[in-house]
């Protein structure tokens, strides 16, 4: 096992700020996306005249 | 000769529609699967680096996200040149599908190469050639985006993005060579099919695997965008009226609002 405790994970070495800061930024983005293309799907449905799309 | 198949069955936007939206979610299933076990390879069984200490964790999406800004940048040009060559209109809608996940992309390797920069080489950016030819490539996707949407006609902003689209390509072997060309700050290529990997095997392989969940990401995207915008073009046209209709939830999820 590379970290002994949880804290020395969340630590990386001392670099969390720089590799938190790449991983979370990539999540956020990640996570976003696809509800903004659900989105878009949704609203091209009800311009269609969709009541409620799934 | 006779096909067993319609090679051109998929191009109608109808069942085109049809077929994307059937396999999104298996696209998904694959970015979660590899996307996981990436990350915990990457986390839990790739040692820390003797020189770069764990700061070196970012490569496991710093690479992967680089190669999918490369890679969609010439999905989109492939797929802009065949409808503006062939006037195939649902390969230009895929064109403009894949433009923002690949401008998203080209961001995250900017970004985290920054984020690994900074403690690794002392400066969130220089102005190496790696790095400034990748900024390109994000003003390219930029002007792809805006160029078809300044643009009212359809087909016209198609044809002036696949144009965008095609001489903005060059770029892309110049960021994926500046490496070897100029003297750069920026490392050479950590994979080659010639070469044997710099890097244990640990963590060559969480590298791998978050590609093959970038790869899913990208095409789970691309299929609901692209789903979108031919019901946005197509919006005259019956099968579509047909799919909104359909698109309604059942009556037993929708709960008591009847």
């Amino acid at each position: 096992m590379i970290w002994n405790s949880a804290s020395e994970f969340f630590a990386m070495g001392g670099y969390g700020l720089y590799v938190w800061g790449a991983y979370g930024v990539t999540l956020a983005c990640l996570l976003v996306e696809p509800v903004l293309a659900r989105a878009r799907h949704r609203q091209a449905l009800r311009a269609l005249g969709a009541e409620d799309p799934a | 000769m006779k096909l067993p198949f319609r090679l051109f069955h998929f191009a109608a936007p109808a069942r085109f529609y049809g077929l994307a939206g059937a396999l999104v979610p298996w696209c998904w299933a694959v970015f979660a699967v590899f996307g996981v076990a990436g990350l915990f390879v990457g986390f839990f069984r790739a040692p820390t680096d003797a020189t770069q200490g764990d700061a070196y964790r970012i490569i496991f999406i710093h690479v992967p996200a680089a190669w999918m800004s490369m890679v969609l940048y010439m999905v989109m040009a492939f797929w802009a040149a065949i409808g503006w060559a062939f006037n195939a209109r649902l390969a230009s809608m895929v064109a403009r599908a894949v433009a923002p996940t690949g401008a998203m992309f080209t961001f995250l390797a900017l970004w985290t190469g920054s984020f690994w920069g900074k403690p690794t080489w002392g400066a969130w950016w220089v102005w190496d050639a790696r790095l400034t030819s990748e900024l390109i490539l994000l003003f390219l996707y930029a002007g792809f985006l805006s160029i078809i949407s300044a643009i009212d006609d359809p087909r016209r902003a198609d044809r002036a993005g696949a144009l965008v689209a095609i001489i903005g390509s060059v770029n892309v072997p110049i960021i994926y060579f500046s490496v070897k060309w100029w003297n750069t700050l920026h490392q050479g290529a950590s994979v080659s099919l010639t070469t044997a990997p710099k890097m244990a095997s640990t963590m060559l392989t969480s590298m791998l695997l978050m590609t093959i969940a970038f790869w899913a990401y990208a095409f789970a995207v691309v299929f609901m965008r692209s789903r979108a915008i031919v019901l946005e073009r197509d919006n005259h046209a019956q099968w579509a009226a047909n799919a909104a209709l359909g698109a309604r939830r059942p009556m037993a999820s929708r709960g008591m609002q009847t």
